[in-house]
This record gives C-alpha cells, structure tokens and sequence, in this order.
C-alpha cells in the first residue's frame, strides 16, 4: 500500500491505496466523487476528465498514487453550487454555476449527460488556453471526449456562449483557478 | 408547520398563482426552456447505476468466452473461490435450474420461426465470443477482477460461423438442436409484381452491404440489485430503457413474482435500442443476490460491452427496381438476409421486418415483393439500434433510386419528385399497406434545395470536373420517411410482437398547488422531464416549474411501455395531454360547483375557471385543487381527487419526412472525405421544443453519417471481433464532424391530438444514403457506381483505382469485412 | 478496466530509479507519463511486476539550450514541449508535430521521453526524432551513453533502451537558418494512430534544396527515413515536379504492415502522397 495526499474540490484527503488503484476509481469508489465517470478503458472518451494541477486530465489513465501531492478539480468541484447543497436565495442555483455548465445548459449541450462532466472540464482548459476559439478549434481542443447524444453542434454552441461571458464578465469569476 | 392549515396554505397558493400564464408566454409548448434534467448533470450530481452503493455490495464479474463457438468441456470455478475477497462463483450449470426459461425474445415474427433456448450463462456449449460462461462475486472492483482469471475453462473449439451466405449452406449449425441455421423467413407481397416489371422496362438491380454497427452509448451497462431475501422482494437498478418490460420479463425468467420485483432506471447515459433488452447479466445479477442474499453489482467494461451488448444492422440487401423510360417507377423487390447472432434478443428478428414497410418511402407504386431470411450466426446478436430496420430500408431505397437516377441519366431530385406522393394525395395509403396521414415533401424539399444551394454546388461540381481537380464535389439526396411512435397495439399484434403500444400517464395534482406527471415512458437524454412539463404546463395552466415529471421505477410509474422506436412524444406524451384533459373536466366540476353556475357556463383560461360573462367569478386550478383535498364541499358523487389517468394506444404510426442534401468533397488523390456542406429539413409535425427537436436531428445525424463513413464492427474468421475497443470501432468526436444546416417544415399529423410526429431517429435514418450517395457522385467520372460502408478512405481509393480499371462496383472485400487473425501487439513487459 | 497487481517504486533520483530498475531485470517497467503503459495494462496486454514511477524527479523535466542542442528532459510533458520558448525559436517542428500527438489531455500527462521510449512506429515522435537526427540519453548502472536516433528504434515497441536503465534526456539539434517544416499526419478520425504520417525538414539555399529529411510514420515496425527521396532532393531545385518525383521513392525500403486500417499497397501510396505534400509546405513552394 501506499499513502497519498491529494487535495479535491477544495478539501485535502490523506489515503492508503494500492498502487494499481485508477484514480478515476479513487475519485468515485473511495472520495465518493461520482460526477466524474468512466466510459471506456482504452483512454478514448473523456468522460473521466478532470483537472490535475490546472490542466485536464483523462482520471482512468492515472494511478492514484500519482495524483499524490496535486491539486484536482472535478466537474462537482467547478461551481459555487456544490452538490447537495440547496439553491441559496429560493431560486434554482443556477446563478452560482460556472459559466460552462450554464452555457451547455442553455445551449442544449447535453442530452444523456453521460459525457456531459468530462466534456465540460476539457473545455476548462481548451478556454484557459484559448479564450476566443473558433469553432474549428473548439472541435478540435474537443478531440479527446466522446459524446455519441448531441452530434456536437450545440457543444460547440455551449462553449463559444461560455467563452464570451468569460471574456466580457468580470464579476463572476469561476470558483476554480486554471493555469494557462 | 406542525400541523396543515388550509387557509393559510390556501392564500400562500393564491398569492403564487397570479391569473394568466406566470412565465409570461402564451403558452410553454413551442419554446425551449431550460431543461430540467440539466441541473444534476451538469453539476455531477448524478446518478447513474454505477454510482449506486449499498451497505454490503459486492462486486460481480462475468468470465467470457473467448471463442465464437466451441464446447465447454470442463470448467472449474474452485480456485477462483479461493482467491481474496471472493464471496462465490457460479459455473453455468449450477446457475442453470434458476432460469423458468432463456431469455426473452418478445417478437416471433413467423410461427415457424426458429427459436432457441438462450441461457444466461452457457452450460455446454458457446456461440459468441463474449458469451457468459462463469461469474464471480467479490468485494469489489479489483478482487473481482483478479479472480476471474482463476477460473480454469477447457474449450473444444468449433468451427465459427460467420458470413451470412455460408451461414445459409447450413453446413456448421450454430444451434445443432435446430437444424437449421436459418430463422425465418418472411414475406410480404402486393400487387402484381411480374407485370409492373414488365410495365417498368428499365430494371436496376444493386445489392447492399448493411455493416454490423456498435451502438456505443457512452454510458457502460451496470445492473444493481438489492434483495431482501428473507421476503423474495427484489430492486433491481439497470442501466436499461425498459424498466416495466424488464420487470415483466425478469420475474418470468427468473420466477421473482412480479409484485416483488420492483425495477428503476436511475438516469441512463443513452441507449439508442442498445439497453432495451432483457440481458444475461440482469438476469444473473438477480438470481445470485437471491442466492447470496446481499446487493449486488455488476459494471460492464467498455471493451466486455463490445461483445456483450447488442449490435445493430447486419443485413445483405438484393434490391431490384423498376420504373419506365421517363422516370416512373412501377415495382420494387426486395430479398434480405439479416444478421441475428447467435441468439435471438428481446426484438432481434423484429428489426429487418420493422423496415419491410418502408422500402417503397414516400414514393408510390403498385407493386412490393420483400422478403427477409433471417439467419443464425456466431457473433454478437444484432437487436434494435436507432432506426432499427428502417435506416436499412432507407438506405436501399435511396440508393437504388440514385442508381436508378444514373441509368435514366436524370437530376436525382427530379426522379424522386416524378414518384413522391403529391401534397394533396394525403391521406395516403402505401404499397405497403400504410396509411400516411400527413406530408408535404415538396415544401421541405424547396425549403433545403434553396438551404444547399442546390444550383450553385452542382455548378461547382462541373466547374471542379471540367478543371480535373483532386478535390472533387459529389451530391447526394435523400428523401425519408419512417413510421415511428411505436405502435397501435393491434398493429403489433397482426405482426406477431408480443406486446402492445399503449403508454401510460397519471397526474397528480397535489394540495399545494404543484402537480406530479406520472409517465409510463423512460427517458435517457430525450428531455422528457422537460417536454412533458410543458404540456402539462399549458393543458392545466400550471408554471411549467411546478410540475415534476415521475418516471423509470415501477413502484413510482407502475405502467408504461418504455422508450424505444421514437413513441414517446408520440403516445406518451399524448396519454399526458389526455390525462390533462382529464383533470381539467373533473376541475370544471368542482369549479362549477364553487362558483354556483352550470358547467357549461365555465370557461377555462390558462389555469383559471371563470363563469362565461363574470370573469370576476373565478377559481384557480390549484384553488380546486387544495379544496378537492380539503373536500368540505364537493359535488355529488365526485370523489375528492381530480387526478387523472390515461392509457393512451395510438391509432397509427406517426410518419415524419425529410429531405436531406449531402454535398461530399473526396480528395481523390487520398480517398479521403469530408463534409462539405449538410443540409436537412425535417418536417417532425408540430414541435414541443425546439431546441431538444434540434438536439436530435444533430444526434441522429452523427450517428448516420458515422455509418456511412467511420463505424464497422470487423470480424475475423474465426469470429474473433477485432475491432474490440474505440480505438479500433471509429465513432466521431467534434472534430470528425462538421455544423449541419437544419431546418424544419411542420405539417400537423392528423393522427394524434397534438399533431406531433416522432423524431428520435429521423436524422440517422436520413443521413447514411445521403453521404454515400454523395461520395459516389463525387466518383461518378470514374465511372464508379457504388461503394461499401463505411467508405473509409482507404475504400474510396481503392473504389477509384477499380473503376479506372473497369469494375465500379467496389465490392472489393466481401460481407462481413473478415481478417485474418491479427496478433494483440505484444507487448515489452 | 482493472490492472494487474504490481509492486510500486518511487525513486527520488535516477541514480536509485536505476537501481531498481537493475534489481528487478526484465521484471520492471518505468512509468513516465502511463499514457502508453497504463492503457496496455488495463487491458492486461502488459503485466510487470513492479513499476518504477519517474514522476518525483524534476531533474528529467524541462528543455535546457546546451550550445547547439535542446537538451530535454525525457520526462517533459507533450504539453510544456509545445509551449517551450526554446524549442519554438530553435527546433519549431519538434513543437508543430508534438501539438498532433494524442489529444490536450493526452499531451497534458504524456511525456517526450515515455512516447519515444515507447518505441511504436505509429507515434508520432519516433520519424520526427529520425529527422531531426536527435540523440537519446540512457543512463544506466554502468554510467551513462547516448544513443543516436538512428540506432534507436530496433523493432515493434522496441528500443535501444536496456532493462536497467533510464532515458533522461532527449538531445535535438537546433534547426539554423532556412529550414521549413511539415507534418502531415492522415488519420481516419481525430483520435485516431496516423495510417501513415510524413515529416519533412527541408533547408533552401538560392531556390534549390540544400537538404531535406523525411520522418515516415506508420510504415514498418520501426520509423524510417525516405532515403530515396532524400538523395533525389540534394540540391536539386526546389519546383513542384521535382518534389513529386522524388516523393515516387519514398515508400523504397520501408515495409508497411496490412492491418485493419490499411493495407500495405495503400500505406505506400499514402507515404507518396504525402511525403509529397509534407515537402511542398516544408519548401513554402
């Protein structure tokens, strides 16, 4: 066994893991963070994508012991809402989401939501990088998630939306911080 | 509160509710709210079976057979048992006195039909790689795991049983107690065929290749089952579409009584007719958590689903069209051998026949021969997938009709609308034998020719072939139609299906205000929660946010058909819109009764009854809601309730059209293509919300145009699948696909009151013969005249250098795409 | 899913990750960025018995100008290789190809290092390093050795690399003056191995070529280099025609494999075609 410090969603976990524990499973099976999905096991369709120390990450292709030490973000951990929590003020929460999870809302980005987690965290990082992507390059920085409901149209849709109100709007800010 | 006051609830409703519609639009159907599913997925507060864990779970695995079709001759589960954390381990044979029956094929399409015994676990003998043969229970994920491989299986190895044709020559049985590895067969005629064959001089005859696709939804199966053992009651939580036809079918296989078994879909990350099936592993989940008397889990892996979940399509198409000089078709044969597996799965030989009704589409003849040989193989057995049936009958009709197109030298818009039923000739009643209730093919038609640019990309195309360029233009059309909303329960019976097409609604309207939809339909990205709240919103006047759509569980939705064939908006939705209607009659009472005046004075509005003339004199819905569960003054002989039921069985299909424009741009020097432009308007009848109706043409479309050029589940001869993962079974990311222009006509459907017609499966339906039709116009100076799918690259350049060679036909490896035998790469440990 | 169980090693310098590396023999694996090794052993087509884990030795991760070479650590993410300064002013092709490897969360984890000692002949790493004539660095009980690119890659997923030693660095020779680059990598879908992939570095001297190198992908069990088509470019004129015949002869000496996504016959066509079009870009023709 070995003994890892990861630190998710804003609380830190001290653990005993055997070295060949997935991090996917660690995240799910153990911390109980079950937004965040597997969907394949050839690293193919991104469902298990989170955030390692700022940058995505497919989780079925990491070894809890390697996560040992960094800082992750889960699609749970992306807004001011965290799950279970009530809508504060009475109305339906959705003010506090990140301005991805509203957009692939608005948009209709998502049908199953299988994908739905995974997609949104690789967006994350796609607008760190890139905060004014062209279509094409959206499709592009997308490659790596799988989504077999929406055809991808209006994910594209969701993150160009999300993308302007990154650039244009100062006041909400999105409760993770992402390296570029 | 400790205990309820009316009154002071009753103003508290009043003070919410103010007259008119609260959200301030006339009416909720039409627009496209914020979805209510959305809020728990995109925040990954999920729940998916596989999230589910209950106190003392253990984990299930299922050892596979590695063989397409061999004996067992000994298998020994005792060391597995040995291994940590390992609870208990089930050969076949111990396991095989728990089964009433095999599992279910719901659909003996003749009386002859062959049908064997398909155990959940084989006992002697396998028939598909990835056929259950072992199972073991541990602690969890990775115990489990490990065990399997010490379960010591001999296999005396069989001769597998692979193409379709050879399959047919009967000379190795995949079922050697049957004889036979043909089927069924199954016919249908009308019309004199031999004289519209005379009649029509210009014969064109082509034979199509449908590929064996992998559905693919993104979320993996998972079964959990939670036994209270000490009093036989059973939950069982699948991954499935089908919870009502589940619970029915698994309490007979596995002789739970069917009032103990309570069934729940949690939310189900997509299907697409791959999770409706009764499947070996729910069944086995269910009988060792009897045995075990502790929940139990089961989580597919990816590339396990890939043989264990059900394929689509499979089929060898011999088309055969006729049609006079000028373009006039007058017959049409058909003659199919589909593809079953090696067992028959809930609705496996159903599918072919589903699509027998829609090779003539929306074109009108007088005569139809068609026939179906179904046929057993040693592969994966095929079952619904998005379509089912029907894409496969489009896609020939639509190919045949651009050869067809080509031989007579003609625009293949033109020869579609020398056949297509006109405007005006609606109600229609096909060759077939189905009435189309609505249509206007000529409207949606202008509507994407102008979209395309029709004129100008044909333009383009001769401009591109007069230059000789690499990068060449093809053109492709189709023109669909398909018969969904399954299905008018009689229908299904002539057809011999063994259930009917009914679907349930019961709503519920609660004391304070706010109403519970009860739907029998079970939604898995579909946005039922959304589309149903707003019909109900707008039939009761009711904000569409205080309505909460109840489904997937038989203890919360005892009755329901499920969600499959494109039915639920179709019959669900108006068994909502008739329970509705329901309500609102035993409200008009109560109002009536209230307000002192007759019930045909009382005028409903947006949620409020008023006496015609006094508009003053008025009650809310909620009003009358709070007061039936008050019940100090009702009418006579109401109960108090004015909730409502219905079971609605839809009088015909529903029968949405399209016209799809594909124009393809082949680098001839590479074979590779890509979309230059797509084109589709849809005529899906009066639309709920658009924005979800959007959603599933862009779906459906990837999923056809993958077809056409990505997906092809590849079997070697030993039927082996060797496209076993992602990496090798192409589906799209967002990079493979291009934004699709779409648009809608909507011309009301007649046979339902809302005037809806389905639409989950349009888009692919449509788009496989528009994209291969593109691509072998694109080639058409090659003289190439069909290609197989998917039209990889690597088909398209081979196709090219054929054509230049003289054979246009690029039949160049044969059905299904065999390979030999490729090592796993071995790798450097 | 679930990989076999192994033993864990995390070495805090090379020194004791070649140590453990020497104790276990054949037994270990190293585990870089697992973005070749943990797909294999999730599907059990690889089973060590102990991984040796590079990832606490930041003294194999960043790009360093050492004179007239980038000297990389092997254990330098995809991801910092196609952002580096250095490698953008110096060698820009290393940059354009690896920005094509895998996807952003692929080349947010996968290492330079892991991809090329990795060794397939489907990666788009091994031709490039050919082409660009790097060398590799092992280190090893016996102290340490470099090892040119082309004396590299031996076979399928298999490379000069010993059981008991560590790649830990990557050495490519800046690219001056004059030379142009193109990658084309022809997949069937986005996240799809390369069919066939061709790299070429083309340097021009006074309207003709003074070199060119081509990297190819996918055409045999190791990458190669066009030989043929490179000998036919030496000074020859930097025209359209002349490029299209010597990408005639790039296939020559290769040994395509016939699999499920190609054949061998449409892998040399493909090498044809586009070691030509790599070269028209490379020669900003």
């Amino acid at each position: 066994m070995s003994r890892i410090s990861v630190k998710v969603n804003g609380t830190t976990y001290d653990d005993e893991v055997e070295p060949r524990l997935l991090f996917v499973h660690y995240l799910r099976d153990r911390l109980g963070f079950t937004g965040t999905s597997v969907g394949c096991d050839t690293s193919n369709c991104g469902a298990c994508n989170i955030l390692l120390d700022g940058v995505s990450v497919k989780s079925c292709t990491m070894l809890a012991v390697q996560a040992d030490g960094s800082e992750v973000t889960t699609i749970q951990g992306l807004a001011g809402v965290r799950a279970g929590d009530g809508p504060p003020g009475g109305g339906d929460g959705v003010a506090e989401w990140h301005p991805l999870q509203k957009a692939f809302s608005a948009e209709h980005g998502l049908q199953c939501g299988y994908c739905t987690g995974g997609m949104i965290m690789s967006a994350v990082d796609l607008l760190a990088r890139n905060p004014d992507p062209t279509g094409d390059e959206i499709r592009h920085g997308l490659e790596g998630n799988l989504c077999r409901c929406t055809g991808y149209q209006n994910i594209v849709r969701a993150v160009r939306t999300a993308a302007a109100e990154l650039r244009g709007d100062t006041a909400a800010e999105p409760t993770t911080e992402v390296q570029a | 509160m400790s205990k309820i006051d009316p009154e002071e609830l009753a103003e508290e409703v009043i003070e919410h509710h103010a007259l008119g519609h609260p959200d301030g639009h006339d009416k909720s159907v039409g627009t496209s709210p914020r979805r209510k599913e959305d809020a728990r997925l995109v925040t990954g507060s999920t729940n998916w079976t596989d999230n589910i864990v209950l106190p003392g779970m253990l984990q299930m695995a299922v050892l596979r057979s590695p063989m397409a079709h061999a004996r067992i001759t000994s298998i020994d589960v005792s060391a597995a048992k040995e291994q940590p954390g390992v609870i208990a381990a089930f050969t076949g044979a111990e396991l095989a006195d728990h089964w009433a029956g095999g599992l279910p094929c719901a659909w003996p399409v003749t009386s002859e039909m062959v049908s064997p015994v398909h155990l959940p676990i084989a006992v002697d003998t396998v028939r598909h790689a990835g056929e259950a043969v072992a199972v073991v229970v541990a602690r969890d994920r990775y115990e489990v795991a490990d065990a399997l491989e010490f379960i010591d299986v001999e296999y005396e190895q069989l001769p597998a049983v692979v193409d379709l044709e050879q399959a047919l020559r009967d000379e190795v049985l995949v079922h050697e107690d049957k004889g036979t590895n043909r089927t069924f067969d199954w016919p249908f005629a009308a019309g004199d065929i031999d004289a519209a064959f005379t009649a029509g001089e210009v014969h064109v005859k082509s034979r199509y290749f449908q590929q064996r696709l992998i559905p693919s939804a993104i979320e993996p199966r998972a079964v959990v089952v939670a036994p209270i053992a000490a009093a036989d009651e059973y939950t069982l939580y699948s991954s499935t579409q089908i919870p009502h036809i589940l619970r029915l079918m698994l309490a007979l296989t596995c002789g739970v009584p069917e009032q103990k078994l309570r069934v729940v879909a949690p939310d189900v990350g997509g299907g697409f007719g791959s999770k409706l099936n009764v499947y070996a592993e729910e069944a086995i989940a269910l009988v060792v958590a009897k045995q075990i008397g502790r929940p139990i889990k089961w989580t597919e892996s990816r590339s396990e689903a890939f043989q264990a979940t059900i394929h689509g399509r499979g089929q060898i198409q011999d088309i055969e069209i006729a049609a006079t000089r000028d373009g006039k078709v007058t017959g049409l044969k058909v003659d199919l051998i589909a593809d079953m597996g090696a067992y028959l799965q809930l609705v496996t030989p159903g599918v072919p026949i589903l699509g027998a009704f829609m090779y003539p589409s929306i074109y009108k003849f007088d005569a139809y021969q068609f026939n179906c040989t179904g046929v057993f193989t040693t592969l994966t057995p095929t079952d619904a997938y998005r379509g089912a049936g029907r894409p496969e009958a489009t896609y020939a009709i639509e190919r045949i009709m651009d050869d067809l197109a080509a031989e007579l030298g003609m625009d293949p818009l033109e020869l579609r609308r020398r056949n297509w039923i006109a405007h005006e000739e609606f109600p229609f009643e096909t060759i077939a034998g189905l009435t189309y209730d609505t249509g206007n093919y000529e409207a949606a038609t202008a509507k994407a020719v102008e979209l395309f640019d029709y004129e100008g990309l044909r333009r383009e195309q001769a401009e591109r072939r007069e230059r000789g360029d690499s990068l060449q233009l093809g053109i492709g059309v189709s023109t669909f139609t398909e018969m969904c909303g399954l299905a008018p329960s009689r229908v299904l019976g002539s057809l011999s299906y063994g259930a009917g097409g009914w679907e349930a609604a019961s709503i519920r309207m609660l004391p304070s205000g706010k109403v519970e939809v009860v739907t029998g339909t079970t939604p898995h990205g579909q946005g039922h929660e959304t589309s149903w709240s707003q019909i109900a919103s707008d039939a009761l006047g009711v904000p569409y946010d205080d309505i909460e759509v109840l489904h997937g569980d038989t203890a919360v939705a005892p009755k329901g058909m499920d969600t499959y064939g494109s039915r639920s908006l179709v019959v669900g939705g108006i068994a909502v819109t008739k329970a509705a209607e329901r309500v609102v009659e035993k409200a008009r009472r109560v109002a009536a009764h209230m307000l002192e005046a007759s019930e045909g004075d009382i005028e409903f509005d947006r949620g409020t009854f008023s006496v015609k003339g006094s508009p003053e004199a008025s009650k809310t819905i909620q009003e009358i809601s709070l007061a039936v569960f008050a019940a100090h003054d009702l009418p006579e002989g109401l109960e108090p309730t004015i909730d409502a039921d219905s079971v609605f069985d839809p009088e015909n299909f529903s029968f949405p059209h399209g016209t799809h424009l594909c124009a393809m741009e082949i680098d001839t020097e590479t074979g590779r293509s890509r979309i230059h432009r797509y084109v589709c308007v849809d005529d899906i009848g009066n639309v709920i919300n658009p924005q979800i109706v959007e959603g599933q043409v862009h779906g459906g479309l990837a999923q056809g145009i993958a077809q056409a050029l990505y997906e092809e589940a590849v079997y070697d001869p030993e039927g082996n699948l060797t496209t076993g993962t992602w990496v090798d079974y192409m589906i799209p990311s967002a990079a493979d696909l291009v934004d699709f222009i779409t648009d809608r006509t909507e011309t009301a459907s007649t046979t339902n009151s809302l005037g809806v017609k389905g639409v989950g499966e349009a888009g692919t339906i449509a788009s496989t013969p528009a994209v291969i039709n593109a691509v072998i116009d694109a080639l058409k100076p090659y003289g190439v005249t069909d290609i197989r799918m998917p039209a990889s690259p690597e088909r398209v350049w081979h196709t090219i250098q054929e054509a230049k060679a003289g054979n246009g036909q690029g039949h160049s490896t044969p059905y299904p795409h065999t390979q030999s035998a490729q090592a796993a790469p071995e790798a450097s440990a | 899913m679930i990989p076999p169980l192994f033993d864990y090693v995390r070495p805090s310098s090379v020194d004791e990750a070649v140590a453990a590396l020497a104790e276990h023999g054949d037994e270990a694996k190293v585990l870089a960025g697992g973005h070749s090794l943990l797909p294999l052993m999730k599907l059990r087509l690889a089973a060590p018995a102990v991984l040796v884990d590079l990832g606490r030795l930041p003294e194999l991760r960043g790009v360093r100008d050492d004179g007239d070479v980038l000297a990389i650590g092997a254990m330098t993410t995809h991801d910092t290789v196609v952002a580096d300064p250095l490698v953008n002013a110096h060698v820009p092709a290393l940059s354009h190809v690896t920005a094509m490897v895998g996807d952003q969360q692929v080349r947010n984890r996968g290492t330079i290092g892991g991809a090329i000692a990795h060794g397939d002949a489907a990666g788009d790493l091994p031709a490039l390093m050919l082409a660009l004539q790097a060398e590799m660095v092992c280190q090893g009980p016996s102290g340490t050795r470099t090892v040119p690119a082309r004396e590299f890659f031996l076979d399928y997923l298999d490379t000069a690399v010993g059981d008991d030693e560590v790649l830990t660095e990557v050495r490519v020779p800046k690219l001056g003056e004059g030379w142009g680059y193109h990658y084309e990598k022809f997949q069937r879908v986005a996240q799809a191995w390369a069919i066939v992939g061709s790299v070429a570095l083309v340097r021009r001297s006074n309207g003709a070529i003074a070199e060119a190198r081509v990297g190819l992908t996918n055409m045999g069990t190791v990458p190669y280099r066009a030989t043929a088509t490179e000998r036919a470019l030496s000074g020859a004129p930097a025209d359209p025609t002349t490029l299209k015949t010597a990408s005639e002869a790039a296939d020559q000496g290769t040994n395509p494999p016939s699999d499920l996504n190609a054949q061998a016959d449409y892998r040399r066509h493909l090498a044809r075609v586009l070691t030509r079009r790599a070269l028209e870009s490379a020669a900003r023709l």
